[in-house]
C-alpha cells in the first residue's frame, strides 16, 4: 500500500501537460533502432553509368522502387508507391532517369537516378484493359529526344524520355486482341506488336516507330489454339505452346511474313512429360519449358528447328540476357545442390561453353533461388567479370561476385505478418556472459564526459565520444534477461514463411529459420503463415524448458484448406515439431490455462465449427474438462453482418473417435441489417492486459468503478454506401454505428450513431474504454471518439465505512448473466491526420497512465496522452477537476511534434504497432513494423521508478564530495571555536 | 523535397512532387476529396477539395484545420515541426534548481546562516541556552565526529 501511494504521488507529480515523450537530438539511437527494407525484389536494372558509384535500381513486391549501392547494398533512395499503384515495369532511360510504369500501365513516372526526385509523371489512358509493356529502346531517337515505348490498356504510346510528352499513340481496338509481346529490334525504326486474337489467331502488327503509322498487319490462325505465355527467341521469332501444352509452335514474322513450324514436345524429349508451360527467357535463341519435375532448355536453330540443350530436375533460375558486346549475349544460370548453389554464366549462342562457373556456399535457411539478375564489369586485365544479384525464397537479396557473397539484405523483414515476444535466458551463475564493468577510472571518466555534455561544456570531439559510448554500451545488447525487462526477443513471422528473432536492444537478427512446414510440398501447395502464439512461456516450475512459439499456417488462400501447426524454440530457432492437421484453421483461441510444463492450451476452431484442443495430452484434456463450461468465444462473419457467440457442447459425434475434438453450439447471434449496416471494425481488449485498479477516484473524493470485462467487443458498422472511399457519399446517406457487445451473452451494452460519418475505422480497446478514429463528412475532418464504460452496481460503495460495515456487494458472485448496470460516457474530438494503425501502451502492472500510439498516414507514430481523450473534459474544469488532471476541452486533439515517438524518422509503409510491457512498471516497449522496422522504449509518465539515461552520476558524486568536505570544514571551524571558548 | 508525398483520401492515391513543386492526381471523379501532405519536419493541414461535376475543371479548396479557403490550390506548411527537445544552454540557475543543487544550497544556508542567526540572539539568552545544553549533555557537532571525543 505504501508503494502504491508512493506511485500515485509520483504519478501526480509527473502529470504535467508538457509532452511526456521527448528526446534530445543526441539521444537518437540510444533506446530506439530503425531498419530500412524494400521487400522482395521483382525486377532489377543495373545502372550503366561509368562514373560515380555503381547502383542497381529495383522494384519490389512491397511496391517500392529503390536505388541500391552495388558495393554495400545500402539504400540510396527509395519510394513506396500507393497500394493500388502496383509497379508493372522499371527501366533506366538515357542512363540517368529511372522509368516506372505502374497502376496497370496507366501511370508512367520518371525519377532522377542520383537523388530519386521525380522528374515527370504521365497518365496513360486507353480503350481497354490489357497487359502492359515498357520498352526503352537503346537508340531510337526522335528529334534528338530518346523515346520510350509503352503498351498499356490496349494502346501503344511513344513517349519522350525528357519530359513525358506523348509523341504519338496507336489504339489496338480489336475486341479479342490480347497483346503478348512488344518488340523493338535494335537499330531499326520498327515496332512489332504481337499477340493472340480469339485464342487461336496469331496477329502481328508492324509499326513505324517514328510516327506510329501501321505498316503491316498480318495474321495466321492455328486451329490448336494457344496456352500460356510466349517466349521471344529472336527479334522476329516467338515460341508458343498449343492449348494442350504438348506441341511447340515456332512462329517467325520475318519481313512481315508469318511462317510457323510445329514440333511436338515428345519429339524432343523422349519420355513423356505431361503438359508443360513455357518459361520466357529473354535470351536469344533459347527458351525453356517446365513440367512438374523437369525443366528443359531448348535452342532454336535456323528455320524453326529445335534442339534440347539441357534437361534438369534441379531447381533452376535463369537471368535475362545481358549484351556484352555487339553480337554477344550472356546470361546466368543458378542450380541448387544441397548446401551450395552453382552459378554459371554462358553465352547465348554457345550453350556448352561456360564463361564462368562458381560455387557459393548458401545458408539453407534462405531456401531456393527465385530470381537472378546479371551485370558485368571490366576487370583490370580488360576481361569481363560478372556479378549476379539473386533473390532467395526468404525474400533476401544477395550480391555474388567472384564466388563470394558480397552483401546480403534481409528484405523478408519488410513483410511481417505477425509478431510476438519471448524472454531471453536467465543469466546463470558461473556462465555469466556479462563483461566486468571496465575499471572504475574508465567509468568515472565516462561520467565526467557526460557531465560536461549536460553542462554544455563539451567540445565536439567530446560529444562524439559521448555519443559513441552511449551507442555501444554493451548492456543493451546482451543475450540474457535484464532486471528491467528491456531485453527481449521479438519473434516475427514474415510472408516468405521465415521466422526471425530480433534482439530488442539493437535490432540484430539473433536467429532465423525458414519453416519447413511452410515449405511448398505435395500435400501443401501454397502454404501461408497466419499467426504466432506464445506456446510455452516457462516460469516458476518449468524454468529449464526453453520457451516456444506456435506458428499457425494453412495450405492455401481459402479458409477451408487444412492447417499446419509448428512449434519453434525461441532460444535456438529450431523447429521442435510440426503437425499437419486434417482440419482447417478458422480461429485459434489461446485459453487462459497452462499445463504443468507451462504449455498454453489452445482451441482451434475449424470450418465445420468443431473445436480441437491442443496440445493433445491427457493432462491438457483434464484441465480443459474442468473448465469446459466456462469457455465462450465469438465469431464475426463480416460478409453477412453477423456476430455469433459460441460455447462447447460435447465430444465430437463424428466418424472418428477423437478425444480432443468437441462439438460446439451457438449461444446467441447479433444480425446487422445488411441494407443499412456493414461491419468495418471489431476490436477487443488484449488478452494479456493488466488492469491495476477497478476504482477511479474522481474529484471531490468520489469513486467511479470501471466496468472491466475481458468479454467486451467493440463493433463499428457503416452504411453500405459509405464503405467506399472518402468523397464517394454525401453526409446524409452515410452513418457510423458503434456498439459495445458482451461476447458471453450477446447483450448490447451500448450503441451510438455518428451521422454523416464513414470509415475506415481504426479502434483500440483497453481497460474500460475504447477509442476509435473515423471520418466526419460534415466537417470533412477526421474525428476520434472515446467511450468509457462504468459499473453502476458498485457505485454505492463510496466510503470506507460502507465497505467495512454497511451493505456492499463485493462478495456477491459476479456473473455476466445478471444484467449489468452500466453507464457510458463519451466524447469526440477532431484529429488532423488519417491513421494507418492505432495501439495503446501497456505496462507490467497497469499503474502507469496510458498513451495512444497513432500510426499516421505520413508513416510516423504519434504518442497521445489518454487524458486528451477523457470524456469528462469540459470547457472550464473546476479547480478540483484541474487538480485531478483534467484538461480543458478543445475541439481538436493537439499534435505536439516532440511526442512523435519515431522523431524525424518514417516507418515506411506502416502496418502495425505492437506494445509489450517491460518489467519496469514505467516503461513499455514499442515495435512498429511496415516496410521499415522501428523499436523504442516509452515511459508514458516518465521514468519515475528508475534514473534516466542522462542522469549525471558525476554531479551526484561531486555533491557528495562537496558535502563531506563541508562537514569537515565546519567540524574544523566548530572545533576551533570551541577551543577559543574554552580559552576564554 | 524528394521525400514529400501527397496523399488523396487517406492513401487511396499517392503522388510525388515534380522538381517545380507541382503534383497531379489523374482520373479523380467529381465530389469532395481530401488531400494530405506528408513531409518530415513540416505540418501541413489536410485540404478539402471539391471537384465540381457541373463545370468540369472547377475546383474549390479549403484547409480543414482552420477552415480557410484557398484561392489557388497551393499547399503551404502551417508550421515547422521540431521533433527534438532543444538542450537548454548551461546556466547556474538550472544547476541550482537540480536536487543536488538544492541540497548543497540548503547545506550552505544552514552552515553559514545559522551562526548568523545565533549571533543575532540576545547574549543573555544565548548563554542560558548553552548552559541548558551543557547540563542536558546534548552532544555538540564536534563530539559527534571522530576525534571529537578527545575534548
Amino acid at each position: 500500500m505504501a508503494i502504491r501511494s508512493f506511485f500515485l504521488f509520483i504519478l501526480f507529480f509527473s502529470s504535467s501537460l508538457s509532452p511526456v515523450f521527448s528526446l534530445y537530438e543526441d539521444q537518437v539511437g540510444l533506446m530506439d533502432w530503425h531498419q530500412q527494407y524494400i521487400g522482395k525484389v521483382k525486377q532489377a536494372v543495373f545502372s550503366s553509368q561509368r562514373a560515380g558509384r555503381k547502383r542497381v535500381v529495383v522494384s519490389t513486391e512491397e511496391n517500392v522502387i529503390a536505388s541500391l549501392d552495388l558495393r554495400h547494398g545500402e539504400i540510396f533512395w527509395r519510394h513506396l508507391l500507393g497500394a493500388d499503384d502496383v509497379i508493372d515495369g522499371i527501366d533506366i532511360g538515357l542512363g540517368k532517369y529511372v522509368i516506372t510504369l505502374s497502376s496497370g500501365g496507366s501511370i508512367l513516372r520518371s525519377w532522377n537516378l542520383p537523388d530519386g526526385q521525380m522528374v515527370w509523371e504521365s497518365s496513360l489512358q486507353g480503350p481497354k484493359h490489357s497487359k502492359s509493356f515498357l520498352v526503352v529502346p537503346t537508340n531510337l531517337k526522335f528529334d534528338k529526344d530518346n523515346v520510350l515505348v509503352v503498351f498499356s490498356n490496349g494502346r501503344l504510346h511513344a513517349i519522350s524520355c525528357i519530359d513525358g510528352e506523348v509523341l504519338w499513340k496507336k489504339d489496338f481496338e480489336a475486341e479479342s486482341f490480347e497483346v503478348q509481346q512488344v518488340i523493338q529490334p535494335p537499330g531499326s525504326d520498327l515496332i512489332y506488336v504481337v499477340g493472340f486474337a480469339a485464342s487461336y489467331q496469331f496477329e502481328m502488327y508492324q509499326i513505324n516507330a517514328k510516327n506510329g503509322e501501321l505498316l503491316k498487319h498480318e495474321s495466321a490462325s492455328f486451329s490448336s489454339g494457344f496456352s500460356g505465355e510466349v517466349s521471344l527467341v529472336s527479334t522476329e521469332t516467338v515460341v508458343a505452346l498449343d492449348s494442350t501444352g504438348s506441341i511447340l509452335l515456332t512462329i517467325s514474322f520475318q519481313d512481315g511474313k508469318i511462317s510457323s513450324q510445329q514440333t511436338p514436345i515428345s519429339n524432343l524429349v523422349e519420355d513423356s512429360l505431361g503438359p508443360a508451360v513455357i518459361i520466357p527467357l529473354s535470351v536469344s535463341g533459347v527458351f525453356a519449358i517446365k513440367t512438374d519435375a523437369v525443366t528443359v532448355f531448348i535452342r532454336v536453330i535456323g528455320e524453326g528447328k529445335l534442339e534440347v540443350v539441357e534437361k534438369t530436375t534441379h531447381e533452376i533460375a535463369v537471368s535475362d540476357a545481358l549484351s556484352i558486346s555487339e553480337d554477344q549475349q550472356a546470361f546466368a544460370l543458378i542450380q541448387h545442390a544441397s548446401s551450395e548453389i552453382h552459378l554459371t554464366v554462358k553465352l547465348a549462342h554457345d550453350w556448352d561453353g561456360n564463361l564462368l562457373k562458381e560455387s557459393v556456399k548458401m545458408d539453407r535457411q534462405r531456401g531456393l533461388v527465385h530470381k537472378v539478375f546479371i551485370n558485368n564489369y571490366i576487370r583490370t586485365d580488360r576481361s569481363y567479370g560478372f556479378r549476379v544479384l539473386i533473390v532467395m525464397e526468404d525474400h533476401s537479396l544477395l550480391l555474388l561476385q567472384q564466388g563470394e557473397i558480397v552483401w546480403s539484405r534481409e528484405d523478408g523483414l519488410a513483410s511481417i505478418i505477425d509478431v510476438t515476444t519471448s524472454e531471453l535466458p536467465v543469466e546463470r551463475n558461473g556462465v555469466s556472459v556479462a563483461k566486468v564493468e571496465h575499471n572504475l577510472f574508465e567509468w568515472l571518466k565516462g561520467h565526467m564526459l557526460k557531465l560536461k555534455g549536460t553542462l554544455m561544456l563539451a567540445s565536439p570531439e567530446d560529444m562524439a565520444a559521448i555519443q559513441s559510448m552511449r551507442l555501444k554500451s554493451s548492456e543493451k545488447s546482451k543475450m540474457t534477461r535484464d532486471h528491467n525487462g528491456f531485453r527481449k526477443l521479438l519473434i516475427v513471422l514474415t510472408r516468405a514463411g521465415k521466422l526471425f528473432a530480433l534482439h530488442t536492444g539493437d535490432g540484430r537478427i539473433v536467429w532465423s529459420h525458414l519453416l519447413q512446414s511452410l515449405h511448398k510440398s505435395e500435400a501443401c501447395q501454397s502454404p501461408i503463415g497466419l499467426n504466432l502464439y506464445q506456446w510455452q512461456v516457462p516460469h516458476h516450475h518449468a524454468m529449464d524448458e526453453n520457451p516456444s512459439v506456435l506458428v499457425v499456417s494453412r495450405c492455401g488462400p481459402s479458409s477451408d484448406t487444412p492447417g499446419v501447426l509448428s512449434f519453434v524454440d525461441t532460444y535456438t530457432g529450431k523447429e521442435l515439431s510440426s503437425l499437419s492437421l486434417d482440419h482447417a484453421v478458422v480461429q485459434v483461441i489461446p485459453l487462459p490455462y497452462t499445463d504443468s510444463t507451462e504449455q498454453r492450451l489452445h482451441l482451434v476452431i475449424n470450418a465445420d465449427k468443431h473445436a480441437h484442443l491442443y496440445p493433445k495430452t491427457s493432462e491438457a484434456l483434464s484441465i480443459f474438462k474442468r473448465e469446459f463450461l466456462n469457455i465462450y468465444w465469438y465469431s464475426v462473419e463480416d460478409q453477412n453482418g453477423i456476430i455469433k457467440g459460441h460455447a462447447l457442447k460435447c465430444k465430437c459425434t463424428g466418424k472418428v473417435a477423437d478425444e480432443f475434438c468437441f462439438d460446439t453450439r451457438d449461444l446467441w447471434s447479433v444480425v446487422f441489417p445488411s441494407e443499412s449496416e456493414k461491419i468495418v471494425a471489431t476490436v477487443t481488449r488484449k488478452l494479456n492486459e493488466v488492469v491495476h485498479t477497478q476504482a477511479k477516484v474522481v474529484a471531490d473524493q468520489d469513486v467511479m468503478y470501471k466496468y472491466i470485462s475481458r468479454n467486451l467487443l467493440f463493433v463499428a458498422t457503416v452504411a453500405p454506401k459509405g464503405s467506399g472511399e472518402i468523397g464517394s457519399v454525401t453526409p446524409e446517406e452515410s452513418w457510423l454505428v458503434a456498439y459495445l457487445i458482451d461476447t458471453v451473452t450477446g447483450r448490447i451494452l451500448h450503441r451510438v450513431t455518428h451521422h454523416g460519418s464513414q470509415g475506415p475505422v481504426h479502434a483500440v480497446f483497453s481497460e474500460n474504454w475504447v477509442v476509435y478514429h473515423y471520418f466526419n463528412l460534415r466537417a470533412h475532418r477526421y474525428e476520434m471518439s472515446v467511450i468509457e464504460i462504468y459499473d453502476q452496481s458498485r457505485a454505492d460503495n463510496k466510503d470506507v465505512w460502507k465497505l467495512v460495515l454497511g451493505k456492499h456487494n463485493l462478495t456477491s458472485p459476479i456473473s455476466l448473466f445478471s444484467r449489468p448496470e452500466v453507464i457510458t460516457k463519451s466524447q469526440s474530438y477532431f484529429f488532423t491526420h488519417s491513421l494507418k494503425a492505432i495501439a495503446v501502451t501497456s505496462t507490467a502492472k497497469g499503474i502507469t497512465s496510458k498513451q495512444l500510439l497513432l500510426g499516421t498516414i505520413g508513416d510516423q507514430v504519434l504518442a497521445l496522452d489518454k487524458r486528451f481523450l477523457d470524456p469528462r473534459r469540459t470547457v472550464n474544469p473546476t479547480q478540483a477537476e484541474k487538480e485531478e488532471g483534467i484538461i480543458p476541452l478543445t475541439d481538436s486533439l493537439p499534435i505536439i511534434p516532440q511526442s512523435y515517438v519515431t522523431h524525424a524518422l518514417r516507418v515506411e509503409g506502416l502496418r502495425g504497432i505492437i506494445t509489450v510491457p517491460a518489467k519496469l512498471e514505467s516503461t513499455t516497449l514499442v515495435f512498429a513494423h511496415g516496410v521499415d522496422l522501428f523499436f523504442t522504449q516509452l515511459a508514458p509518465s516518465r521514468t519515475y521508478d528508475s534514473l534516466t539515461e542522462d542522469f549525471s552520476y558525476a554531479l551526484l558524486l561531486i555533491t557528495i564530495v562537496a558535502l563531506v568536505a563541508a562537514i569537515f570544514v565546519t567540524w574544523r571551524l566548530s572545533e576551533r571555536k570551541e577551543l577559543q571558548e574554552k580559552w576564554r | 523535397m524528394s521525400n514529400v508525398k501527397v496523399l488523396l483520401n487517406g492513401g487511396q492515391n499517392i503522388t510525388f512532387l515534380r522538381p517545380d513543386g507541382y503534383f497531379s492526381f489523374h482520373n479523380i471523379p467529381a465530389g469532395t476529396h481530401l488531400i494530405e501532405v506528408s513531409a518530415i519536419g513540416y505540418f501541413f493541414s489536410p485540404v478539402r477539395v471539391d471537384v465540381s461535376a457541373r463545370n468540369p475543371g472547377k475546383v474549390q479548396a479549403a484547409l480543414t484545420e482552420n477552415r480557410k479557403g484557398l484561392s489557388e490550390l497551393v499547399l503551404e506548411p502551417l508550421r515547422e515541426e521540431q521533433y527534438y527537445e532543444i538542450r537548454e544552454p548551461f546556466s547556474i540557475m538550472s544547476l541550482l534548481k537540480s536536487p543536488m543543487g538544492l541540497m548543497v544550497g540548503f547545506m550552505l544556508a544552514v552552515a553559514f546562516l545559522m551562526p548568523k542567526l545565533v549571533e543575532n540572539m540576545d547574549p543573555e539568552e544565548m548563554r542560558r541556552a548553552q548552559e541548558e545544553m551543557r547540563s542536558q549533555g546534548v552532544p555538540s557537532l564536534s563530539s559527534l565526529l571522530p576525534g571529537g571525543a578527545r575534548n
